[in-house]
Formats: C-alpha cells, structure tokens, sequence
C-alpha cells in the first residue's frame, strides 16, 4: 500500500491553490519597470517577395520607440534547427535559412515582417498599420505533392527544389519488404491522412526581454517547456549571447503540447530589441497570431499496406508517406515523421519485415512540428486503421488478428531498431474487453437502430516510445542535442529539501508528483519538498518537457541525486553513531544501527552537515546537496488498448462518443490521479483529431482556421466521462522507478479507436463500401460517406 | 481618456482609460489583478469569465467604460472570509478538475455562475453550460466532477471509472 503522500498515493496537487486563487505567474502576468510593447506585422500573403517597405510614417507614431526590420538582423543568427536527418542515398537534408524577420520575401501567413516597439501596445499596434509595405505575390506551394512537382514554385530560391529529404528505413529492408508483400496470401492497403492539427495550449505564448545595461545581462522570460534549451539555441545560434549573461525564466506555463518546445523568432526578438532600445520588450501573442506562428502538427499524407500470410499472420509492411515542414524547419521538425515515427511502425506486432520511406516538404504554410505524441500516433494511426481494414477484408475479429501477432516475449528487438524493454498487450487487450461489455454490444446496437441511430464499436492498441532519450543513440540519428535529464537535491540545514529539476511543468503536476519520490525514498513528509524548475539560474542545465520523458528522465536524475544524498547522510549518521556506515539503516526518516535501537533523526543528520562540530571534516566536505545527470540506455515503451463506442446519425453525419476507455501500462505510477488526468486530456485531443480539427489552408495558402470560431476545439459536450485504468503494469527494466510516461498515450491511442467505431457503425448500418473515411470525421465527411 | 469607477472584489476602483480599452485590460493591466486571462481574441475561450453585477461575462466582450458603478468579481475575490479557498475551488482541487491553470479562473467563475442559476445541474446541463469556456488538458472529465462536487451531488453515479 501506498504511503500518505509517497509513491502511489493520489495526492491533491499543491500547485493548485495558486491557479485556483488567481495567484499564479503567467509570462503576460510580468510587467517590467519602463517595458514596452512589441507589436508584429506579419505577413498575409503566402508566398510573396517584398518590394518596398517603409517606416518612416510609422516611426512618427504617438508613443514608438522604434520600428524594426529585417535590415536589423543581417547581422544576426537565424533560428536554428536541432535536428539534421540523413537521406536514403546519405546526403544530409535540404536546410533552408530561418530569419528573425523576413529578408526580401515572405513563405507562409503569418511571417513576421516588421516589429513596432512602442509605449503601449495600442500605440505599437497603431503604428504597424502606417507602415508602407508592398509585396509582389508569388504563386505557393500549398500541397505537398504538388510541392514536389515539376516546376512547382519554390519556397527557398536557393533550395534545388521543395523536397526536405527522402528517408528510407530501414533501406536494407526495402528490396525484401517489396518481395514479400508481392508473395503475399493477402495485402491490405490503405490511403489516409493524419491530419494537421494546432496545438491550441490555452496560454498563447508571450515573450518578455530585458537587458541590464549595467552588467550586459539578458534576461527572457518567455512560455517554453524547456527554458535551458532556449537558451542554448538563442544565446549560441541566433544572438551570440553566451550562456552566463543570458537567464531564461519560464513560470508558470498554461500548457504546452509540444508547441512550446520550440525557439521561436519572437523570443529573439524582444531579446535583441531590449538592448537595442536599452528598456525591456513585451510581446503577447493574440490567438489570431498563435493560429499563424506557433508550429502546426501531424499532416502527413501516407499510403500504408500489410502483407499477410494464409494463417493472417503479419509478413510486412510498408508505409509511404508525406509530411509537411512548412516553410522553415522548427527546432525538432525533422526528426518528427523519421525517427520518432519509423522506429515505431512495428507497433505492438511481430511483422517481420518492415519499410518506411518519407518525403519531407517545404510548403509556404507555417512550419510544422512536435504536436502531443509526435509522430508516434501518426504510426499508430497508420498500424490500427489497417489492421482493422484487414480483419474487415479477411472476415476475422480485430481483437483476435491483433492478439494472434502480438509480441510476447521480451526483449523484443523489431524490425526498424528499437527494442522493447517490456510488456504484456494481452493484459491490456484483457482488461480492456473486461471493461468494454463487448457482449452486451449488440443489444446496445440494436437500441441506437430502433432510435434511427447506428452504433459502432472501435478498437485500438498502440505503443509509443517515451523517456526520451539515449542521447549517444540521438546524436547518430541527427540530433543536435543530448537528451538528459539533471536534478539537484538541495537538503536544507533543518532536513527540508529543495530539489532543482531540468524539467519543466505546464500543467502535469511536477511540484506535487515529484516530491512523493523524495519523500518516499528518505521517509519524510512531502511537504517538506519543494521543486524548483523553470529557471536557468537556479536550475541545472537539463532538456525539459516533453516526449513523456519528465518523470522516466527527469525523476530519475533525481533519484539518482537523492540516492547520493542518502549515501553521504549514512556516512554523518554512521559518526555519529559512532557505528559503521555499512551498518546503518535509513527507514521513515530515521537513521539506525542495524539490530540495535541506536538511532539518529533526518534533522539530526542534516543539522550536522551544516554545522559539522561533531563531523568527520578530515573524511567528507560539509553540506548537503548533490547533483545528477541521468541519460537513459533506452526509450521506456508504454501500450494500451483502447475502445470507443459512437452513434452516428445517419440523416446528418454527426457522430456522437457515448464512451471511451482507456487500459495502460505505464509501468509504475508514483501519483494515479495525475496520470489519470494525463490519460483523459490526451484522449479528449484525440477525439478532437479524429472528429473535429483540422488547421485548412485554401489553393493561396490563407489559412482558414484562423480563430477558434473556425478551428473547432473539442467543448465540454462533445466529449463524454472517461474510463481510465492503468492496473497492467509491466514496469520498465532499465529506470530506477520502473516508469514508463503517460503524458502522450491519451493522444495516441484514440485516433484510430475513434475512426474504427465510425466505420463499424457504418458498415453495420450497411454502408458497407466505406472502408475509410480521413479525419476529422465532421459531420459533412460522414454524410458523404454515407450517401456516396 | 475617461474616467471609470466600479467596485471590484468590494473595493471601489477608478482609473483613466482609453474609449477601447477592454474590461479585462483594466482588471489586468490598471489593477493588476492576473487571475483574469485572456485566451484568445474572438470571445470563444471564457478564460476572462468574471461577474458583473452577478452576471458571469466575458470580460473581453466589455468595454471598461460599460462597467461603470457595477459591482465586478473576480477570481481573486473568491476566497471564503478567512482566506482558504471556497467551495467550488476545493472542489477543482480535490478531484483535480485543473492541470495547466490557464483556463481554471474563467471555469471557476463559470460554475459558480451556474450553480447560483441552477443548484444541482445535471451532468448534461453542465456540459452545455460550459459550451463557452474551452479547457485544452483535462478532457473536462474531471471538471464535471468537480462541479458535481461542489453542488453537492453525488460523482460516482457519473464518472465512468
């Protein structure tokens, strides 16, 4: 059983008082003393060269400070991109400039232009509409295949064409895949699209800049997942700020998703213009600027085929697929549809031979990246739609023709390099059908039908590489990056404990969740923990947020400097104790000679570091803090099954969820009511993938989901009560807490679960020539179905 | 620049401020009171939901000058007399109806706003409720809750857990 307050306990989250009082610290909740406001002009054609842009009339505004252009930052870095991928015959990818503010021409809606720098942000916007711009429209490239055509127009004139790199994986692979899906007893193929998605975290991203002229300090306080790697990317690539003058603050976050991963321009920005107007800079992203500057997700456009053999057993695959870049690499954008993509297209299934080819495309629309789950749902998507097409094709029950190629011995080395540290897929399949009422299915069907309604039933199992990741393995594959993760343990003189951490909190709960692992490990309250993160100058250099990777990562640094802390405070009880270190024993924040009754409290001992008259000084260095890197030797592998049951109105197309469930493994849980409240928002973003969004660009490349009165979020009615259960728990084999991630699964395994429904209900209204209907699933896509 | 005077949280306020400038500008910008946030600029997300004169409103789609003399609460006025946190707010905490914050000031003043019309809503009446504020990390799932919670229902007879 759990203990009060340790690993396993549901414990209420501290950090909530603050939110719920009005009392957090958001990045717009920062006002510097003499700020101004930024304000940028963006562009609103796609693709477009600038012929004449003038400012004067601007800069005679009521309140302007200053007015900004590309002019200002030719000497200056451009936004970097963290990820180099090797093509399929071994060059490097096609990797354009990223200019702060546009140089000559403008490649998406959106682009920004000019900055005004003004007293207020009234008077900077005021001023953007007197400034003189002219643009030449240019023809844009908006569809990726199209992109990649003949004479398309370009996107960088100094790029040989639009085509980002043709990765082949694994290439060895290809001339056998393609022998045996021709050899094959049956081949089920399948053309889909994953949707583009937008992020939407609630907190648009805001940018606060500030230069102390008195020590030639930069301070940034800004909306990111990750503040050590922004300042990694600016400070060394974009402005030659190094890392002791530049501080980056990222408070209080309003969510994440991926989208705040990244640098973006308008961080640099407001870092450079607060030196160059020697006051401090503020930008608040509205939602309109959001929809055309934070990075997109998913759109990939891919052709998928199983190769089956007569006992159905999976012989090979092959996925082909597009994905777009936009018109500038984001800061992982490449590594999205490859490595986290490919290396996962085995799936919970033991196909023997496997090939992935993407084509990755420059097109003028806003750059494209990391989106909740990051490639990895795009694999699943993939995997669980032809794999249900496949059992409809060869009359077998999708639960049965996933079980029968389950993987179920680990280890598990696939086919595209990775290899499964652990699992069971039947126990989560069992638990699922447990839950589910599968038998009660029909009488349910049969309800919706007298109602005019058609009920279907989908299901899904997916697996996703979290814990992110290896970083001697990352460095091979492209990335410019390690991905460790940092802690320091700083134990106070009076035994409480302020622990720094590389990670980052937007919303899962970090301040509640990862003090229950201190505190269990040493046996005191968890109240007397607190975690610190969000700051450069008080954290240790780690990489943040994301990929699930916090707790697998992030929680294991900090395991490992918690357990240094334990050895040395072992060391000072054993002093004075006057016993053997060897000998002592720490349990419930008590240190004891082992069989005896001698003991020393946790106070005691840290009271003695700080104050070492009675301490071995001649042995041990006073104080008690200690700091760890931990760099995994794997990714960690969470999987689930999933199931959606919809009714579809067959007079209007609108599908209703009536239920969803959820059954993970996420190895070990150290706080089940955060990763339940993980699982229920990952899964209510996927129904929104799978129902209702999709970021539309027309022929011109203007974006018509621009607000959220056009790009449809799901609301409270659109999606019901969930049914989350993570009781299988394989627990991962190479992490001090044998966890695994829960943050993207939600996201991943409901897109497929949800299509599959819609598709059973369906075919068992009839309509049986509808195999496939691409996301979102609105209400007019199902009509059409419908009615052919 | 006019002149504007209400009462907010119980205090009277005045300041100057501009014919444009937004009720939501002037709980944030003139009386720094951040717990009110913006989420977007159509009117569709309800992170800025306050009450005026008992009403919950969108304090985006207000002028400040139209809340002249009204009576404005907001989340920071929400607290029970001796500081802790009052119903509805515990009730977001303890059945963790909130991840990233963002949003929790509008939803709470929504529900209140709802439970003062409506004591027990059902959870259909609270979903449609909610229709104008927008939560991106819960799934709403334990919003509900909370706010079935708060209104004193029973939670297990709707949580499908």
């Amino acid at each position: 059983m759990p203990k009060d307050g340790g690993i396993g306990a549901a414990t209420k989250r501290r950090e909530d008082v603050r939110f719920l009082t009005g009392r957090g610290r958001y990045t717009d909740d920062i006002n510097l003393h003499n700020q101004t406001y930024a304000y940028f002009l963006r562009s609103e054609v796609a693709h477009g060269r600038i012929t004449s842009l003038d400012t004067a009339a601007a800069e005679a505004m009521p309140g302007v400070v200053r007015v900004f252009t590309g002019k200002d930052f030719e000497g200056v870095g451009g936004i970097p991109c963290g990820w180099q991928i090797t093509d399929r015959f071994g060059e490097v990818m096609q990797e354009p400039a990223h200019p702060v503010l546009a140089q000559g021409k403008v490649r998406h809606v959106g682009d920004p232009i000019a900055v005004v720098v003004a007293e207020s942000l009234s008077q900077a916007r005021d001023a953007a509409e007197a400034i003189d711009l002219d643009i030449e429209e240019l023809p844009a490239a908006i569809d990726m295949k199209a992109a990649l055509s003949e004479g398309a127009p370009k996107v960088h004139d100094d790029l040989k064409n639009n085509l980002c790199y043709d990765w082949g994986f694994v290439e060895d692979n290809r001339d056998a895949v393609d022998e045996a899906i021709r050899g094959a007893a049956h081949v089920t193929t399948l053309e889909l699209v994953n949707n583009r998605l937008i992020a939407n975290p609630m907190e648009p991203r805001v940018a606060v800049g500030d230069w102390n002229p008195g020590t030639d300090d930069y301070t940034l306080y800004t909306t990111s997942q990750n503040p050590h790697v922004i300042r990694l990317l600016m400070g060394a690539f974009v402005l030659g700020i190094p890392e002791h003058k530049l501080r980056v603050v990222a408070p209080d976050v309003g969510g994440g998703f991926g989208t705040k991963i990244f640098h973006y321009a308008e961080e640099a920005f407001c870092t450079f213009a607060a030196k160059q107007v020697r006051r401090p800079v503020k930008w608040t992203s509205s939602r309109s600027e959001a929809f055309m500057s934070d990075a997109h997700g998913r759109d990939h456009v891919t052709k998928i085929e199983l190769a089956l053999d007569a006992d159905n057993n999976f012989v090979a695959l092959r996925s082909q697929t597009h994905a777009n870049m936009g018109a500038y690499l984001s800061t992982f954008a490449p590594s999205v549809p490859t490595w986290l993509h490919g290396t996962l297209m085995a799936g919970n299934y033991k196909t023997p031979l496997i090939y992935v080819n993407v084509k990755a495309v420059f097109t003028n629309t806003v750059p494209v990246d990391a989106y909740r789950g990051a490639g990895r749902p795009e694999a699943t998507f993939q995997i669980e739609r032809v794999v249900d097409k496949a059992a409809r094709e060869l009359g077998v029950d999708p639960v049965e023709l996933r079980r029968q190629n389950f993987i179920t011995e680990f280890p598990y080395a696939t086919p595209v390099a990775v290899e499964y540290d652990t699992g069971d897929y039947h126990a989560t399949m069992d638990k699922l059908l447990e839950i589910i009422d599968r038998e009660g299915f029909d009488a349910r069907a049969e309800d919706s039908r007298s109602r005019g309604k058609l009920r279907g039933l989908g299901i899904a199992h997916y697996i996703e590489a979290c814990g992110i990741a290896p970083s001697n393995l990352v460095g091979q594959l492209g990335a410019r990056a390690g991905l460790y993760e940092s802690a320091t343990v700083r134990v106070n003189a009076t035994g409480s404990i302020s622990v720094m951490t590389g990670s980052h909190s937007h919303g899962q709960g970090h301040e509640t969740a990862f003090p229950q692992v201190v505190a269990d490990m040493i046996g005191i309250d968890a109240s007397q923990i607190d975690i610190v993160h969000g700051d450069t100058a008080n954290t240790p250099m780690g990489m943040g947020t994301y990929g699930s990777r916090s707790l697998a990562v992030g929680g294991s640094a900090m395991v490992k400097a918690t357990q240094k802390i334990i050895d040395k405070a072992k060391k000072i009880a054993a002093h004075l104790l006057e016993a053997s270190d060897s000998d002592i024993e720490l349990k419930d924040g008590k240190f004891s000679v082992a069989g005896t009754d001698k003991s020393v409290a946790w106070g005691d001992v840290t009271l003695a570091a700080y104050v070492p008259h009675n301490y071995p000084l001649g042995e041990m260095e006073p104080g008690l803090e200690e700091t760890a890197f931990y760099d995994p030797s794997n990714f960690t592998y969470p999987s689930g099954a999933y199931a959606c049951e919809v009714e579809v109105d067959p007079e209007t197309g609108k599908v209703t969820v009536l239920g969803f469930v959820a059954a993970d493994d996420f190895g070990n849980v150290v706080n089940p009511m955060i990763v339940e409240g993980q699982v229920q928002g990952g899964v209510a973003q996927g129904i929104g993938q799978a129902l209702m969004e999709g970021a539309a660009y027309d022929e011109n490349g203007q974006l018509l989901t621009g607000s959220y009165m056009d790009y449809a979020m799901p609301r409270a009615d659109d999606v019901p009560m969930f049914h989350v259960d993570h009781s299988s728990c394989t627990p991962c084999t190479h992490n001090p807490l044998g966890v695994k991630g829960c943050g993207e699964a939600g996201a991943i395994g409901s897109p497929p679960a949800v299509v599959n429904a819609v598709i059973d209900a369906l075919q068992r209204g009839g309509h049986t020539g509808v195999t496939h209907i691409d996301m979102p699933l609105t209400p007019s896509r199902v009509w059409q179905a419908i009615n052919g | 620049m006019t002149s504007v005077t209400m009462t907010v949280n119980g205090k009277q306020v005045s300041g100057e401020v501009e014919g444009r400038t937004l009720l939501v500008q002037f709980l944030r910008e003139s009386l720094s009171l951040t717990g009110t946030h913006v989420g977007c600029d159509t009117s569709q997300c309800g992170a800025c939901v306050v009450h005026v004169d008992g009403q919950a409103v969108k304090a985006c789609t207000m002028l400040a000058g139209e809340a002249e003399g009204s009576e404005v609460t907001t989340i920071e006025g929400m607290e029970n007399a001796d500081g802790s946190m009052n119903v509805m707010q515990q009730a977001f905490q303890d059945h963790h109806g909130l991840q990233c914050g963002f949003c929790t000031p509008g939803m709470v003043m929504s529900a209140s706003a709802l439970l003062k019309d409506n004591p027990k809503p059902s959870e259909t009446e609270i979903r449609e409720y909610l229709d104008g504020n927008i939560c991106r990390c819960t799934g709403y799932h334990n919003i509900i809750k909370a706010i079935l919670a708060a209104s004193g229902q029973q939670v297990d007879v709707v949580a499908a857990e």
